[in-house]
């Protein structure tokens, strides 16, 4: 990347980068919503998630729904809870699907992908937000800062989440602001194959908000690929002014495992090098050795670039010394 | 007019209630989620006051003293009617206080005592908007802070000695328990007695020197106390803290209680009597032993059959709920004082009060929601004086 690009990338960092507290006048964003005759639906994707699933509804309802109308529609599509997930979700109100049971002519697949993908089919909104269930300090930002730079600006179509550190949290808590999966395997991935793309801050957040027209267009992994997919597709099809990303605070749900986060990385993987193949990616030999990163200062977000060459040394018997030392 | 008039509405108020469920548990949760040990309310106000400002209702500020306060002005507005929730809660703000609602319950501490009173202040102005509760008296709402432990009702007493608000009557809303209803205050005096050995450790007290047992001392000294029958009287042993580990001898040692009494003469006589306790073990045991004393009640209230308390009781029993009267020693002393007709009434069952994982049930809050509108209306059409 030239250092014209770099600057660039910062320009469009600065520029599509909000925090959900520039949204906080709901009035004015449901006035905007409706100027714009756009209908908005919530996707729930559920897998055994009754302990949470009930205060996501009622919050949503409450003030996304009944104070401030944004959103038109709530639904949870689940994988087949074994607990009270749908009749927790049904008690507030929610909509409910068996993801089965939605286009059932085809063969069904199991995982969160699948549920997501047959929103599209299920839904009716024009902007579809999706927001996982196991959030346990829910807020309804986590809805309004995902979707309001689609209502103020039209060239945008998708809207990623991000997140600072949980340090006021006790317990069970993991920092999602830099998940070990973005930083160990998918940052420098895109640092290497997809530089743009390293200017999206939490490239693996499950809260997203996206256009229909965008949705109905990409392909969907239905198991851990699918957030890796959609940035490389959406980027792939429509640049990266198409995106916009937002700091909703913190998040603070169950840590996993580092042996499930190796099946993570496992999944991505995969997705990830299809696509980078199809692209013809492997072609260019001389690849990038910026690894670039992110560091939050109070009010800015700005991408850390450190420079890593990985030099080699031949094997030791092709040194003439050596040769002439050793015999 | 009678009371008969509210009670005939109280069956279609219930039945309307349930289509706002989600807007009050919501704000349950949200209040629930913010943390507000006695003395650091503000956040936990301030989200009350966003409430009320969405709302647009007459006036909304916090006073000096940090408490939230709303009025939603009346037709006639000669007079206000007061309703309180106090804003803290036991739980220090380290602790986790994530919520979790199920199907029937809403568990996470200090969800009844009292966010979930503190969530029916701030959703009471959005149900007189729908439901169209309109009211001849002005509706004065308190979210009072410092109400427990050290905070000894610094709030609402501050309030009611700097508010030029007339009156007429007032109802303190407590989350639990559902047919609460207090309408007298007992005379109370609560404290703290704190041993401390000296620091210079005297080896030759080998086995003997621990501020554990000194408080012993005075714990078993107090239990040894006569108390007299009539007037009723009690002294609560709340809680014990001291020492840090097996093997060390505890430098200090802490008893926190409360002395009760239907007479206020008796909770002196008790106060003077556990002061002598203090100095004799002190010298005894040549331990430093200090008595705190940060909080008193004087007893009163209205008398069973004022027709503020009957009104209550026949609202609650057209809604099938069995009054369970109970003195308190809570903001509805604070009212007693300035002379102010007041009750406390529940608004739900709950459970593990004061645990991390106290919880209530959601189902009868529609009735005890009801029962404070009901009440509300019935002060305000003035079948309660």
């Amino acid at each position: 990347m030239t250092e014209d690009t770099v600057s660039d990338l910062q320009k469009w960092i600065n520029e599509n980068t909000y925090h959900h507290s520039q949204f906080w006048d709901l009035k004015k964003l449901v006035e905007a919503k409706e100027k714009m005759g756009l209908t908005i639906s919530l996707c729930l994707p559920t897998l055994n998630e009754e302990k949470t699933i009930g205060k996501e509804i009622i919050l949503f309802k409450s003030e996304l729904v009944n104070r401030y109308p944004l959103l038109d529609e709530i639904a949870v599509i689940d994988s087949g809870s074994e607990d009270n997930t749908i009749e927790v979700a049904k008690t507030y109100g929610a909509d409910t699907y068996l993801a089965s049971d939605i286009l059932p002519n085809l063969e069904p697949k199991r995982g969160k992908g699948e549920n997501l993908w047959k929103a599209i089919y299920q839904l009716k909104g024009d902007i579809i937000v999706y927001v996982d269930a196991d959030i346990s300090n829910i807020h309804p930002r986590f809805v309004y800062g995902l979707v309001a730079p689609l209502i103020y600006r039209e060239e945008v179509k998708y809207v990623k989440a991000f997140y600072d550190r949980p340090l006021a949290f006790s317990g069970n808590v993991r920092a999602s602001g830099g998940g070990r999966v973005t930083e160990i395997l998918v940052r420098p991935l895109f640092s290497l194959f997809f530089p743009e793309l390293t200017a999206i801050i939490q490239p693996l957040s499950g809260e997203y908000a996206v256009r229909r027209e965008v949705l109905e267009q990409i392909a969907f992994p239905i198991g851990y690929g699918v957030e890796t997919s959609h940035l490389i597709d959406v980027y792939n099809k429509f640049g990266l002014q198409a995106f916009a990303q937002t700091d909703l605070d913190k998040r603070v749900h169950e840590n996993k495992p580092t042996i499930d986060l190796g099946k993570m990385a496992f999944g991505i993987l995969q997705t990830f090098l299809k696509r980078a193949q199809a692209l013809d990616k492997f072609q260019n030999v001389d690849h990038e050795t910026i690894l670039r990163q992110f560091q939050v200062t109070k009010d800015q977000y700005q991408q850390n670039l450190i420079e890593i060459v990985e030099e080699e040394r031949p094997p030791m018997i092709e040194i003439e010394e050596y040769k002439k030392k050793f015999g | 007019m009678s009371i008969n008039t509210v009670i005939k509405k109280l069956p279609e108020i219930k039945s309307n209630l349930k289509e706002f469920r989600e807007i009050l548990l919501a704000n349950l949760v949200m209040i629930g989620e913010i943390p507000a040990p006695s003395f650091e309310e503000e956040r936990k106000i301030k989200f009350l006051m966003d409430r009320f400002t969405e709302s647009a209702i007459s006036e909304s500020n916090i006073d000096d003293c940090g408490n939230g306060v709303g009025l939603i002005k009346g037709s006639v507005g000669k007079k206000a009617i007061l309703v309180n929730a106090h804003a803290d809660t036991v739980f220090s703000a380290k602790t986790d206080h994530t919520m979790q609602v199920t199907a029937d319950t809403i568990t996470g501490p200090g969800v009844a005592d009292n966010s979930l009173g503190l969530a029916v202040l701030a959703t009471l102005p959005y149900l007189f908007e729908q439901l169209e509760l309109k009211f001849k008296n002005d509706i004065l709402l308190l979210g009072g802070v410092q109400s427990l432990g050290r905070g000894n009702l610094e709030g609402i007493r501050f309030f009611l000695d700097n508010s030029d608000f007339d009156i007429k009557a007032a109802i303190c809303v407590e989350g639990v328990e559902l047919g609460r209803l207090s309408y007298t205050s007992i005379g109370m005096l609560r404290g703290e007695i704190t041993c401390r050995v000296p620091e210079e450790y005297d080896w030759s007290r080998f086995g003997d020197a621990s501020a554990i047992l000194t408080l012993n001392e005075v714990i078993n000294k107090i239990n040894d106390m006569r108390l007299p029958k009539r007037p009723r009287t009690s002294v609560v042993m709340g809680s014990v803290h001291g020492g840090t580990s097996f093997n060390t001898i505890a430098k200090e040692a802490t008893l926190g209680f409360e002395v009760r009494s239907e007479s206020e003469e008796v909770v002196n006589d008790v106060g003077k009597t556990i002061e002598n306790i203090v100095t004799e073990v002190s010298s005894k045991t040549g331990d430093d032993v200090e008595l705190d004393i940060f909080a008193r009640r004087t007893p009163g209230g209205i008398p069973f059959e004022h027709p503020l308390n009957e009104c209550a009781r026949t609202i609650m029993s057209s809604l099938d709920i069995e009054p369970r009267l109970a003195p308190s020693t809570s903001e509805l002393a604070a009212l007693i004082d300035k002379k102010i007709p007041a009750l406390t009434l529940g608004i739900t069952n709950g459970d593990r009060i004061h645990k991390t994982d106290e919880s209530i049930v959601i189902e009868p809050i529609y009735n005890g929601l009801t029962q404070l509108l009901g009440t509300l209306i019935a002060i305000d059409g003035g079948y309660c004086e």
